[in-house]
């Protein structure tokens, strides 16, 4: 339950005013678009794992334009499916008419916190995901996540969405937090060489607080390829959970302090190596209109920005090893649905010491989705445990991905399912490769 | 409304987490693809044979209509719960339960979807041919209730061709089985083939035994455009009456055509105004040569082009087009009825020019495409509800082209079904001597009238 000091309640204040994201009612031509033929159903993760029809983009679809109609209210069981989807949008990409269901979700999610505040969402996703079950999580607060730890990651951050300290699991398993997060270790500007262009690094949350050594991998890898990198001290996360939780006023709030952080200095690019805070900035912020829609139009991922600036061909040119790894590749759904597929595997099959191994259903969701593992641990373990499967079959000893979020997922799966393999960033995995840089 | 007492029963049967009478899940269970809405009082989850004979007997003693449902996706609202009661889904019966690869036999729950058990006997070598369009998603309970079809038929016959035996319960809740594993059997009626396409209105499957076949080594797609529809019909008894049989001839009409060009980035010259998908399948030697062949014997028909898939790619470029269809079309109209008649193969460009009569006669586009192997066409009237007189014109239209079809030795329906959507035009098809006998078996085997009453037949 949210408690007073929670995330949650500290949040309602500035998430009941009025936002400029798009409403529910602005959906009503898209869901009207919906024909109910059922093709979402071949490709929701959660569906696969609950064979319920509320669970599914159709269902949910159906029940969104059954509130605009005002034929139901905002009850348990609405809230229940309205949060068992997790955004990852492979219904969308997959449906003959392009309903966009992961934004009617995002959208009814702020229009609940709207009404009713978030923490009264929480309370109702509370009351009907089952007591027990709920109590029995609270009961395990002390488990994996310390919340002295915790006290290192801002208020307003993604992290504090996901995985807000009383819902945690004990069962989880996580990646402990830095013990200095990634932007309080580098400067603010690392000069590269004249005529190289110069970018942004949006590190987002996961980078910052969890996985620092993957930002140093950027950092390393980008000073090869001699580019100019600035990386605000000031950025923040780039509010991607919180559109999960229907946190519309943390959005923009979110947005506005980013805007100001990566506008700073002039750049040519904002570069990501977080698919979540590629779609947060790429995406969600376009929404916002005027200047939000610039820095959307100059947000790149890093491999797409990798393979534009020569480093395939650079790779390509080192020596083959003899004894090579074997790696598979699992697709992030915010680059996947945005059509970024071909330049990871790109880079991937350029490395001399990798053989690249395709694992089946390489884009399907791994299950983490923003805030709906925190919520829904046990249909994410469901999802999760499919993708450890084809892992497992692909006869990879390394999966490699571009999401921090994937990471601690897939390798929480791959735990689960006794399996011995290691995720890793790609971007690891290509700082490995290259000579060392001074 | 579905009494108090009938929940708490039906709770006791599958459990008070299976039952629901949630508004969110009434709503959820309301619609197929027809896009009609009717409220069931109560969404029911069955997981074995005896909650759903349990039910069946619950629902007689209550007279409470029951409406089982598979994966919603129907085109015909043979699973819509048009008189409110009990839903019941067999979507969480979707087990494989066995396949046998020395009797070439499946034995699979209802609610297995039609594309997970194809790829799962593939695994192995083995081939389940039926594909209705809907196969990524549709259960092979709802394919065995409808009788479900797709491109493949042409060469492999359909759902009800590749159907050994069944567990079904009756509308009274009997378990009986039907048929068996073996290739062969003639003891009793062949209540298997009355099964197959009695739109859930006889009983609920709830074990089917599937008959498999060695997959085909390879396949190989080819895309032809003619400079008219006649020459593309022309080709197909072309090819026919040359001894091949390919395993898809799917066909577009110019206006299909028209729409994919808008939708999609598809290089069509202006001069092609019908196209023909081929595809051959079986062993790789053979692929080419059977694939030359046919553009030997199609080339005098006024072929534009044709072009060959080499790899697996193209093959997929050349399908992306076929499956691009269906939403390229609310371009014309945002509201269509699809019809899907079926004429002798060889009456497909006279069955086509009588639609393009229609479609000028009522003054609205018709969209034809389907599988032309076959003869069964898909007839897209697109209208825009919204314009008053539109939707009576296509009432009118749609009842000329069911005539058309009936007038040349067709059907109303090669594959969808009858369900709602057909029942009041069964009279122009199955006169009152064949409608009474199947009405009579209905009425024996469900007095009350209670499994999917109102459907194939107005009450």
């Amino acid at each position: 339950m949210p408690r007073p000091g929670d995330s949650w309640v500290a949040l309602t204040v500035v998430d009941r005013i009025m936002t400029k994201l798009k409403q529910l009612e602005d959906y009503r031509e898209e869901i009207e678009q919906c024909v109910k033929c059922g093709a979402c159903r071949a490709h929701c993760p959660v569906f696969g794992a609950e064979k319920h029809e509320g669970r599914v983009a159709r269902g949910k679809v159906a029940l969104a334009g059954a509130v605009l109609d005002g034929e139901i209210g905002f009850e348990a069981k609405v809230l229940e499916d309205l949060s068992q989807c997790l955004l990852c949008g492979s219904c969308c990409a997959q449906c003959p008419n392009k309903v966009p269901t992961e934004e009617i979700v995002a959208a009814a999610r702020r229009r609940i916190a709207q009404q009713r505040g978030l923490s009264s969402f929480g309370k109702g996703l509370a009351a009907v995901l089952g007591r027990p079950k709920l109590m029995n999580v609270l009961a395990k607060t002390g488990g994996a996540l310390s919340s002295l730890l915790f006290k290192k990651v801002p208020e307003n951050s993604g992290l504090r969405l996901r995985f807000p300290a009383p819902y945690i699991d004990a069962d989880r398993t996580l990646p402990p937090i830095a013990a200095k997060p990634f932007r309080e270790r580098v400067p603010e500007r690392i000069p590269g060489t004249e005529g190289a262009p110069t970018v942004a690094f949006f590190t987002g949350c996961g980078i910052n607080y969890m996985y620092p050594a993957v930002g140093e991998a950027f950092l390393k890898i980008l000073k090869f390829l001699g580019v100019t990198v600035i990386i605000p001290k000031d950025q923040a996360c780039c509010g991607l959970p919180a559109v999960s939780a229907g946190a519309g006023g943390t959005v923009e709030a979110l947005a506005a302090q980013n805007l100001a952080a990566l506008n700073r200095t002039p750049v040519d690019y904002v570069v990501t190596a977080c698919a979540s805070c590629n779609a947060g900035i790429g995406k969600i912020y376009a929404d916002l209109g005027g200047d939000y829609q610039t820095l959307a139009a100059k947000t790149m991922d890093i491999f797409v920005f990798l393979a534009q600036h020569g480093l395939p061909e650079k790779l390509a040119a080192l020596p083959k090893a003899a004894q090579r790894t074997k790696v598979t590749y699992h697709d992030p759904c915010h680059l996947r649905t945005r059509g970024i597929t071909k330049e990871p595997r790109l880079i991937l099959k350029a490395l001399p010491q990798i053989e690249f191994v395709e694992m089946a259903a390489a884009g399907t969701c791994c299950g983490l989705g923003g805030t709906y593992s925190v919520y829904h641990y046990e249909t994410s373990k469901k999802i999760g445990a499919k993708k450890a499967a084809n892992i497992g079959a692909s006869g990879a000893e390394l999966v490699a991905t571009d999401c921090p979020g994937c990471i601690m997922q897939l390798q929480d799966s791959v735990n689960h399912a006794g399996l011995p393999q290691q995720v890793v960033h790609l971007l690891e995995l290509v700082v490995d490769a290259l000579p060392a840089v001074e | 409304m579905t009494e108090s007492h009938i929940i708490a029963a039906l709770k006791e049967i599958v459990g008070a987490d299976k039952v629901s009478t949630e508004q969110a899940d009434r709503i959820c269970y309301s619609y197929d693809a027809t896009q009609q809405k009717f409220l069931p009082d109560v969404v029911v989850h069955p997981t074995t044979t005896e909650q759903i004979s349990r039910i069946m007997r619950l629902a007689n003693a209550e007279k409470t209509p029951v409406f089982p449902r598979g994966a919603g996706s129907g085109f015909s609202g043979g699973s819509l719960p048009t008189k409110g009661g009990i839903v019941l889904t067999t979507e969480q019966m979707d087990q494989i339960l066995e396949i046998d690869e020395e009797n070439l036999v499946a034995v699979v729950q209802p609610g297995v979807v039609t594309e997970q058990f194809q790829q799962a006997v593939e695994k192995v070598g083995l081939f389940y041919p039926p594909d209705p369009a809907s196969l990524k998603f549709s259960t092979l309970g709802g394919n065995v209730a409808e009788c479900a079809g797709g491109p493949r038929c042409v060469k492999y016959g359909v759902t009800k061709d590749y159907i050994l035996g069944l567990e079904v319960v009756t509308p009274t809740g009997d378990v009986i089985t039907t048929g068996g594993p073996t290739m062969k059997g003639v003891v009793g009626y062949d209540l298997t083939k009355l099964m197959c396409g009695s739109e859930g209105t006889l009983g609920i499957m709830t074990k089917i035994v599937i008959k498999l076949l060695p997959l085909p080594e390879g396949k190989k797609t080819m895309l032809v455009l003619f400079d008219s529809i006649d020459g593309a019909a022309q080709a197909v008894s072309a090819i026919v009456r040359n001894k091949i049989i390919p395993t898809t001839l799917e066909f577009m009409d110019g206006r299909t055509l028209d729409c994919v060009r808008q939708a999609t980035s598809l290089q069509v010259p202006e001069a092609a105004r019908a196209v023909l998908i081929i595809e051959v399948d079986g062993d790789l030697e053979f692929l080419d040569k059977q694939a030359r062949k046919i553009a030997e014997i199609i080339q005098p028909l006024g072929v534009v082009e044709t072009r060959i898939a080499e790899t697996h790619e193209e093959s997929e470029e050349i399908w992306q087009i076929r499956r691009s269809v269906s939403a390229s079309l609310r371009k014309v109209n945002p509201d269509k009825f699809n019809e899907d008649i079926c004429v002798p193969r060889s009456k497909v460009p006279e069955m086509i020019r009588k639609i393009d009569v229609i479609a000028e006669t009522y003054s609205i586009p018709i969209v034809n495409f389907g599988h032309a192997g076959d003869g069964n066409i898909h007839v897209n009237i697109m209208i825009d509800k919204q314009v008053p007189g539109e939707l009576e014109k296509a009432e009118k239209a749609i009842e000329e082209v069911f005539k058309g079809a009936l007038s040349l030795g067709g059907t109303m329906s090669g594959e969808h079904g009858v369900g709602i959507a057909k029942a009041a035009y069964i009279p122009l098809e199955i006169t009152p001597e064949t409608a009474l006998y199947m009405k009579t078996i209905k009425k024996a085997l469900d007095p009350n009238n209670i499994l999917n009453p109102g459907k194939i037949f107005l009450d």
